[in-house]
């Protein structure tokens, strides 16, 4: 059985529909990405999907039917979304916004010592640094921690928005690397990219929206061959990263 | 002026500055976590003095009834589970009233529940149904409040000034009386608390958390209309305590509350809204400067205390061009 699946989502903003009648779904375990172009609708999807966008279209969650969508009610299905720009708690220390990232499991610090433990282990970096105010670290080092702070709530579905944004090649290998040993662990992975080529490599599936609307689908290994792939996406990326 | 008046005046500043310290610390955490600039906080301050006096001399006060209305119409709103914590605690608080008619004890913590009781119930039927709202549209229920529960303060207790019992009676030396103490006391304690709250629980990180980014808390499970609940609670309850410790020492009515909140609010903005030490140190600054403007111009006490406002609103208009450029 899946663990979630979404059947024709439509998202709207006002008048503007964002994306039309989507439909995938995802196996545990497995990692299925999002690409496309600026503006295709792919946060749009997130959005829609955790009642952070008004969205009309079915959701189901361990084949059962998820209503009155909210981050607060998935979160403790676990359904964890890493936002595009983070959302960090910029005046809280490193190790404040890990705990936060715990906070409807747990309101001791003492519970969520494992997970922290856990956390630094996957990112030695957020140890070295976990007394300095979120706000001060470099964009990588944020991005950590927002992939750490989504960790703490031990997710069964990570939903990623662009991870790679605005990041350094290396820093988005480092974090493509971690995401990797993440899947390696189990933890399926629901990934929004606009880096076509790190994402075909991570995720085992892709879906490609344009204008609002899914226009290829399949396997990433067959989608990274696609010429079409190649030619809008994958060449671009290419000489992106040099 | 010599040592004698110089050191009255200066209490007397201190004694006023740290109740307007606590009211901006309040309105401070209120505006951080909520967007709500809490105009109707003089109000609640006011309503915990004025219904202690009612439950002493026997009579229930109109404010357990505004409060009882608002925590139904809360119920209401959170139909199921959520409705519990409204009914049980509206009938908890009406029970605490039937008993603590006439008792001192039982009454001084009766007030405090019910204003902190008014206050939540405030939020969940006021505010949080326009969460989405602008800071302007919020204002404007806000000031809205104010005026409907200064109006219903007239209508519950009459235009009359009371003056409770202190707690504690007699002087330690002239011009600082032992409830001024208990009023420093208290600040101090508030002051250290809600360090403590902030510094290492959780739960105070999770309030600050909604502040600094709501998408942020939210996706982290901390749901904001709990947050703001939370402070609105503990503004409540800091302008309640703040209330039954000041009211002997001035008369309490129902009109006074606006005035201290205003201050409060002045020092909370020299403060830009955002920083909780310099609103309390511009409290105390505003304290003082009262103070010493009533013994020199008295007459234009209050205008000069709101002169402060503009050094405080230009050096934030300087500030926040920088912010954008």
């Amino acid at each position: 059985m899946s663990l979630l699946s979404v059947q024709g989502l439509t998202v709207r903003y006002g008048p503007l529909e964002a994306v039309r009648e989507v439909t995938f779904s995802l196996k545990p375990g497995e990692a299925l990405t999002l690409i496309g172009p600026n503006g295709a609708g792919k946060t749009s999807v997130l959005r829609g999907l955790l009642g952070l966008a008004q969205a009309e279209g079915k959701v189901f969650l361990d084949g059962e039917e998820v209503r009155l969508r909210s981050p607060e009610g998935l979160l403790a299905r676990g359904l964890v979304l890493v936002p595009e720009g983070r959302a960090l708690f910029p005046g809280l220390s490193v190790e404040d916004n890990l705990l936060l990232g715990g906070f409807t499991r747990f309101r001791r610090r003492e519970n969520l010592r494992p997970d922290l433990e856990r956390v630094y282990a996957l990112f030695p970096r957020l140890l070295e640094r976990r007394r300095q105010p979120a706000g001060t670290l470099s964009g990588g080092e944020q991005q950590m921690l927002a992939i750490g702070r989504a960790l703490m709530a031990r997710p069964r579905l990570l939903l990623l928005d662009e991870p790679s944004l605005g990041l350094a090649p290396l820093m988005v290998r480092e974090i493509y690397r971690i995401l990797g040993e993440l899947k390696g662990a189990g933890t399926t992975l629901l990934l929004v990219e606009q880096n076509a080529k790190v994402a075909l490599a991570l995720a085992d599936r892709g879906l490609v929206l344009e204008a609002g609307e899914v226009v290829l689908e399949g396997p990433a290994e067959a989608l990274r061959q696609d010429p079409r792939v190649v030619e809008a996406y994958l060449g671009l990326s290419r000489e992106v990263e040099g | 002026m010599d040592a004698t008046i110089l050191s009255f005046l200066l209490l007397d500043g201190l004694q006023n500055g740290v109740v307007y310290g606590l009211l901006a610390l309040s309105l401070v955490l209120v505006f951080a976590v909520t967007r709500v600039i809490l105009v109707p906080i003089g109000e609640l301050l006011m309503f915990a003095p004025l219904s202690l006096v009612w439950l002493l001399e026997g009579k229930l006060p109109g404010t357990l009834w505004l409060a009882l209305a608002l925590g139904g119409a809360w119920a209401l709103m959170d139909r199921g589970r959520g409705a519990l914590l409204p009914l049980l605690g509206g009938v908890g608080l009406f029970l605490l009233f039937l008993v603590a008619q006439g008792r001192p004890f039982l009454a001084h913590g009766a007030a405090v529940l019910l204003v902190v009781y008014l206050g939540v119930a405030t939020y969940r039927v006021f505010f949080q149904p326009m969460r989405g709202a602008t800071v302007l549209s919020l204002l404007i229920m806000a000031v809205g409040l104010h005026v409907a529960y200064q109006g219903l303060g007239l209508v519950f207790f009459g235009p009359e000034q009371f003056r409770p019992a202190p707690l504690l009676s007699g002087e330690v030396m002239v011009g600082l009386s032992w409830q001024g103490v208990l009023v420093l006391l208290f600040a101090a304690l508030s002051l250290a608390g809600l360090y403590l709250f902030f510094r290492f629980s959780l739960f105070g990180k999770a309030l600050l958390a909604a502040a600094e980014n709501r998408l942020g808390a939210r996706l982290s499970g901390i749901r904001p209309e709990e947050a703001g609940m939370v402070a609105f609670g503990i503004a409540s309850l800091l302008a309640a305590l703040s209330g039954l410790l000041l009211a002997p020492l001035i008369n309490a009515a129902y009109f006074m509350g606006f005035m201290l909140g205003l201050k409060g609010f002045v020092a909370a903005i020299l403060g830009g809204l955002a920083s909780y030490p310099v609103a309390f140190l511009g409290a105390l600054l505003v304290g003082l400067f009262e103070s010493f403007t009533s013994f020199y111009a008295s007459a234009y006490k209050e205008a000069l205390v709101f002169l402060l406002l503009v050094p405080a609103l230009f050096y934030q208009s300087l500030r926040a061009r920088t912010v954008e450029e």
